[in-house]
């Protein structure tokens, strides 16, 4: 199988690497770049373990080919800190908040929580239900996410 | 807190019962988990050929067509397997009724028992090219006509196993005659009133967001093996590996990594890629690994709950149980590898928080061709707690009584503790209630849902054209059973502690509870702990992390170990500081002379006292040499009977399980056009004896509620008649999100354990217990239709009412 070179900025450093034509972006993040943090719960795009940042937008990486996002933004789970490595407003009250056990599910959620809080700062509890509402998790249920979610909005709004 | 949790002396690093924040999380939220996939970058990658038959045998397996794929390495069968190897998988609880225990082969011989089965293994440079070659792999089988459905295989026409007559794995039966002496049966018979129904529950699964994985680094200089796993018990996989492989204990290190979830499907070990995987690493001298697809999850792991339950109970006028008979019929899968531990506990963890008058329980462990039942979350638990709060509504029914008044004149009191069941329970051991407040905890209930002004509630809402229900469910949950577990705590000379323990954490929290624990017992700042679990380099001894156990066990040895290290650093500096030893408490990291400010000496020095140097290696060190200070010539430098270093070693060994215990209420609404099932209010009041950390306790609760309410509404596992399992995606088997989970309000009662020193109980489990109890008391509320059978579709209450007419 030929090998297809691409180019991807990913937390914002331009990477390079041959794949093949049926690499999913999940291995290609994960394996070809290193980039562990991105996981991957069922292969079929529905638990959401996988969401990163396409140009800013939560996708499946597990059903998104490598290939195909060429040239493209990514964020993942790794990329959310500052640079200095300060944890982001959502990964803080995630901690805070419990929103987390096993952490198998967090970095879709964190990553699908950013881009939420991007597109609305000050959710309702509709909206923050209907935002996570692609990601399963299985260990501490939902009620520390929806708060880690709405503290998260807090501290952003404390901190602009 | 518990007298002696103290530790004695006054300490100012009070962290046992704190909410603490998590220590794992800064890793867990940046990216930098280390879980099974994540690990062994280069290693090669093994996938599975896997039965698509329920049952057949294998004529044939023609690899030819795979030889060619580009990157294959190898293609294992049966046949390539050495004899240790080549045996049936370990029986891992042989309990005496389980007369007819079978396990499968760590790839098929000759027969497949269920779809999913291992039958070939591949390894390749990567998985996609290990796939490419499982899909040129060509098996002939001669299709077998399969047995699915409990009831189907008790009837027995066919067999799963040629040699176990009935399908019957198991039988038991446990009996406990009234005070008066009759037996269950007579008790119902001569009881004001009787009444006998049937209660189902399906299948469902742990699902793990992790799947299982295993990767394995083989040392051929050193002749070691190094596995990581995906587990619930890295120990006992160690001793599994090293028995099937041929391999010294001593060359086997096991380590569970981070764990995405468990819940029971990872206590099962060895699986066959647990001994494969690390066997490929042997025989290729080189890394292998493997990670478990979801559609592998769904039909080659483990899955819980079905069974069909048969109940007779007799009552009086109160309400109060005179006798109650049980027959259950456990849907146990093709194999029977964890033993009869899921039917065990629902027998005998039915009576729940009541005073039976007589009871009797009969079990039969069936074997169908699906994939094997081994504990999931409650593990038997719901079932029984559905079963024994079912009837409690039926009695109430039947006698219209409210349900909380039956529930009320059958629990047993708060001063008839230590309260013997007279069951003998899951571990060999009887089952022997510690401690427990129910009729506070019901109290405590109702008031947090509003139960007795629930009726106005209700009659406001059929006003306007709406069906809401309440419900309730009670449990006893045996927590923190036995044989043990143990914890090693060392402070080395730069003033660390440092804390292990064998068994293992999926999420739990262990690093964060097990370290405020040691900096409780030890009076040191919590940064300065750190805590490794399931690593078998840094403790070989351990049972492993399920039924709840893990705070009992390894929190309890983890305590015993730092009293021992407490007490020999008091001795050392009691000898440095010349004062007496009881004269002297730890905090904030030095060991104080109570009263006297300024006499003082860090623990670090303590621990550079306690290890007598040859050589110095660093500033701390130079004080340590034999040339430092004064010593005796009269004594050797480690005096006899003592050891160096600042370092204990203990063990917890319980007497008997804890039990923990809790009651659920629920207010749904049932939409009168659609039958959806919306839970409008969940209510917890939970007891797990002393918090230690009520923050992640909560989290358990809530986590818990949220898999029972997917038990309760959503998940099962549908097999069509030639068993094949028709929803093995999470497409189709539906979890809840957070759509779906109500918000849980929780209260916390603490009746501290007797038991142990820490006077906890174990809280891993309680959320998912008494849910489906729960739900169908609350939805047969709002319809007025009788729940037996759960979980319950729109759909299928929508046929309900229309037979319900």
């Amino acid at each position: 199988m030929t090998d297809i070179a691409i180019t991807l900025t990913v937390n914002g450093v331009v990477r390079q690497v041959e794949v093949p034509g049926r690499r999913l972006l999940s291995d290609c993040l994960r394996h070809d770049l290193g980039l562990t943090g991105t996981h991957v719960g069922c292969e079929h795009g529905v638990c959401g373990c996988c969401t990163v940042l396409l140009d800013g937008e939560p996708v499946r990486s597990c059903l998104t080919f490598a290939v195909t996002v060429d040239g493209h933004d990514i964020t993942t789970v790794e990329g959310l800190a500052a640079p200095d490595g300060a944890m982001s407003p959502v990964q803080r009250a995630f901690a805070e908040c419990h929103g987390l056990q096993c952490g198998f599910c967090t970095p879709g959620f964190l990553c699908t929580v950013t881009a939420l809080l991007r597109d609305n700062p000050s959710p309702t509890g509709e909206e923050v239900l209907e935002g996570i509402s692609g990601n399963l998790c299985r260990c501490t249920g939902y009620q520390n996410i929806v708060k880690s979610v709405h503290r998260a909005a807090e501290i952003m709004a404390e901190e602009t | 807190m518990h007298g002696e949790a103290a530790g004695g002396g006054g300490m100012t690093t009070k962290l046992f019962g704190e909410p603490v924040r998590r220590r794992e999380d800064p890793r867990l939220l940046t990216g930098q988990g280390r879980y099974l996939d994540d690990l062994g970058t280069h290693a090669l990658e093994a996938a599975f050929v896997r039965s698509p038959h329920a049952h057949a045998r294998i004529r044939d397996v023609d690899v030819s067509a795979a030889l060619d794929v580009d990157g294959l390495v190898a293609i294992y069968t049966w046949e390539d397997l050495p004899a240790l190897l080549a045996q049936p998988l370990p029986l891992l609880i042989p309990h005496p009724a389980l007369t007819h225990g079978r396990t499968a082969y760590p790839l098929a011989r000759d027969l497949v028992r269920h779809v999913g089965e291992p039958v070939v293994m591949v390894v390749a440079r990567d998985r996609y090219l290990a796939e490419d070659a499982c899909a040129l792999i060509r098996v002939d089988y001669e299709v077998l006509k399969p047995v699915v459905g409990v009831e189907e295989a008790a009837r027995s026409a066919r067999l799963v196993h040629d040699d176990v007559p009935g399908n019957v794995g198991a039988h038991l039966v446990q009996e406990v005659p009234s005070a008066a002496g009759l037996g269950a049966r007579e008790a119902i018979e001569a009881a004001p009133h009787t009444l006998s129904f049937r209660l189902d529950i399906e299948r469902s699964a742990s699902m793990p967001l992790e799947g299982r994985g295993v990767y394995a680094r083989w040392d051929a200089d050193d002749q070691s093996l190094r596995v990581y796993t995906s587990t619930q018990t890295s120990t006992s996989v160690r001793m599994a590996v090293a028995a099937r492989l041929g391999l010294p204990l001593p060359k086997v290190e096991v380590i569970a990594p981070d764990v995405g979830g468990g819940f029971g499907v990872k206590i099962v070990h060895p699986w066959p890629e647990e001994l494969l995987v690390p066997w490929a690493a042997i025989a290729l001298g080189r890394e292998v690994k493997w990670t478990e697809d979801r559609r592998e999850h769904f039909v080659s792991s483990a899955h819980e709950r079905a069974q069909v339950h048969s109940v007779r109970v007799g009552f009086d006028d109160d309400g109060r149980v005179l006798g109650l008979d049980v027959t259950i019929l456990h849907d146990h899968g093709a194999y029977t590898p964890y033993g009869i531990i899921v039917p065990i506990i629902t027998s005998t963890q039915l009576p729940g928080p009541y005073r039976i008058g007589a009871y009797r329980v009969e079990f039969s462990s069936i074997y169908t061709n699906t994939v094997q039942v081994t504990p999931y979350r409650g593990a038997g638990r719901p079932q029984a707690v559905f079963c024994m709060e079912r009837t409690m509504d039926h009695i109430a029914a039947h006698l219209g009584a409210d349900r909380t008044a039956v529930r009320a004149v059958n629990f047993i009191q708060p001063d008839e503790f230590p309260y013997d069941q007279g069951l003998i329970f899951q571990d060999g051991r009887p089952l022997i209630y510690d401690s427990g407040d129910y009729p506070e905890s019901l109290r405590m209930l109702k008031e947090l849902i509003g139960w007795d002004s629930f009726p106005e509630l209700k009659a406001r809402a059929a006003a306007e054209g709406r069906r809401i229900g309440i419900g309730i469910g009670c449990y006893v949950e045996g927590t923190g059973v036995g044989p043990y577990e143990g914890g090693h705590v060392q402070i080395t000379s730069d003033g660390r502690v440092h804390v292990s323990t064998g068994l293992t954490s999926q999420g739990q929290g262990h690093e964060t509870v097990f370290a405020q624990i040691a900096a409780t017992e030890l009076g040191v700042p919590l940064e300065r702990v750190s805590v490794v679990t399931g690593d078998t380099r840094r403790f070989g001894y351990a049972v492993g992390t399920f039924a709840s156990r893990a705070a009992v066990m390894s929190g309890n040895a983890i305590a015993l170990a730092c009293r021992k290290v407490r007490e020999k650093a008091l001795r050392i500096a009691a000898d440095a500081l010349e004062a007496d030893p009881g004269d002297l408490e730890i905090a904030d990291g030095e060991v104080r002379v109570v009263g006297s400010p300024g006499a003082a000496i860090p623990l670090a020095t303590v621990a550079v006292l306690s290890n007598p140097l040859r050589y110095a290696f660093d500033a701390e060190a130079a004080r340590a040499t034999q040339f430092a200070g004064a010593s005796s010539f009269d004594r050797p430098p480690v005096a006899e009977g003592e050891e160096p270093g600042l370092e204990g070693r203990d063990y917890y060994s319980p007497l008997r399980s804890t039990f923990a215990s809790g009651m659920h209420a629920a207010i749904v609404e049932t939409d009168p056009l659609t039958a959806e099932i919306r839970i409008l209010r969940y209510a917890v009041v939970h007891d797990c004896g002393n918090l230690i950390n009520p923050m992640i306790v909560e989290g358990q609760i809530h986590g818990g509620v949220a898999q029972g309410v997917g038990g309760a509404l959503y998940e099962r596992m549908v097999y069509d008649e030639h068993g094949q399992l028709l929803n093995a995606s999470f497409m189709d088997f539906l979890m809840p999100y957070a759509t779906e989970v109500p918000f849980i309000e929780t209260a916390h009662l603490q009746t501290p354990s007797p038991l142990n020193p820490l006077g906890i109980k174990g809280a891993g489990e309680a959320g998912v217990i008494p849910v489906s109890a729960v739900i169908a008391s609350a939805v047969e509320d709002a319809e007025g239709i009788e729940i037996d059978r759960m979980p319950i579709s729109p759909s299928e209450l929508f046929d309900l009412r229309r037979s319900a007419g």
